[in-house]
């Protein structure tokens, strides 16, 4: 292509010109990725903690009480169904009071999540 | 009306259509539901058209979210989610844009009925389900069964979790709708002490001075809110996911 542009002359200084290129642009390559990997880590400790402490304060009472409040509506249904009322209400409600706990303590990170026998970090 | 922090919230028809006796009207929710989609789809769009090697400013918002998205859902349920990042970034714009569109003046809030945000949590968690058990067939209700349990413990400890599970949609679409019902009723009551304390003469002008500051802080609060919503919402997609991909480890 060179060749074709500006004789046997021009492909010499051309081929150079685009080595120097190569070498500049890794060489700025490099350099943003080590800038780069340090400032992310910073702002992510930083941010990550903030954001993640914020979602896990909004998470914790809807956790609790839609628990119950499922324990309670499937307790309901079944008196419905099988006519065993106050009964199956009284139970369910007590299990979704249990789940209600359990979910809280899961999404404080102690207890592993579903399935789950490690405690893995938090989100 | 003006006082009524309430009002807000109501839905008007505004083409009424009706089909077979079902009404599906075109309201004032499904006209800023399609300005949510339409605010979403052209600014990623239009931001991404010139796609440049060095990002302009908004191209770097797109850029942003994408590895945000991308990072979130990465960290919850490995690089097998990725094949999710569709949804999950999908319903992260939606909330998001929709938060922030409900924070203009005179703009109706999306996400403030619980009809919207529970049809959004019923479709993670039909995704959840329809995906687990297509996967793992049965294995998916392993789920239930935490490892270790004596036998004479299982049952109560699977009803205990199947309550777990169920409550998922619940407080995944009650946070969301709670936090945004709760966040716009309170800026109204603010806002609206400044207009009654302020007919009351000079003292009233005075006196309105502090439901005026107490509304520029909730603004400032309800955009941390709307932000943190959405993000809570995706984190959140992103562990039930986890769970259809590795029900049990």
């Amino acid at each position: 292509m060179a060749d074709r542009s500006s004789g046997n002359g021009g492909g010499e200084p051309r081929g150079q010109a685009d080595d120097d290129l190569a070498r500049r642009r890794r060489d700025l390559d490099a350099a943003i990725a080590a800038r780069r990997s340090e400032k992310v880590d910073e702002v992510a400790g930083a941010d990550r903690g903030g954001k993640a402490n914020w979602g896990h304060a909004l998470r914790l009472s809807s956790e609790f009480i839609s628990a119950i409040v499922v324990g309670a509506a499937l307790g309901w249904f079944i008196d419905r169904g099988l006519g065993s009322s106050p009964w199956g209400l009284i139970g369910f409600l007590l299990l979704g009071f249990a789940a209600g706990v359990l979910n809280v303590m899961r999404a404080t990170g102690q207890v592993a999540e579903f399935g789950r026998r490690t405690d893995r970090t938090e989100d | 009306m003006a006082n009524d922090p309430i009002h807000q919230f109501h839905i008007t028809k505004l083409v009424p259509i009706e089909i077979g006796g079902l009404d599906f009207s075109f309201t004032n929710s499904s006209l800023f539901m399609v300005a949510t989609v339409a605010a979403a789809g052209a600014f990623l769009y239009m931001t991404t058209a010139s796609r440049g090697l060095v990002p302009s400013r908004l191209q770097s918002i797109t850029e942003m979210s994408y590895e945000f998205v991308a990072s979130m859902l990465r960290d919850a349920a490995g690089s097998q989610g990725m094949r999710f990042f569709p949804l999950v970034f999908s319903l992260f714009m939606f909330v998001l844009v929709a938060n922030l569109l409900g924070m203009f003046p005179y703009f109706f809030t999306v996400t403030s009925h619980i009809i919207v945000t529970f049809a959004l949590a019923l479709l993670v968690i039909g995704t959840v389900v329809v995906y687990g058990f297509w996967k793992h067939g049965l294995g998916f209700l392993k789920l239930f069964v935490p490892e270790g349990v004596p036998g004479v413990l299982i049952p109560l400890v699977v009803a205990i979790e199947v309550i777990s599970f169920l409550s998922r949609p619940i407080s995944l679409s009650v946070r969301l709708f709670a936090n945004m019902l709760a966040g716009h009723i309170t800026l109204k009551v603010f806002a609206g002490f400044v207009t009654s304390l302020s007919a009351m003469g000079v003292v009233g002008v005075a006196g309105a001075i502090l439901p005026l500051l107490m509304t520029i802080a909730l603004t400032g609060l309800e955009f941390l809110v709307a932000f943190l919503q959405a993000y809570v919402f995706a984190v959140l997609t992103c562990m039930y996911l986890n769970d259809a991909l590795h029900p049990s480890h």
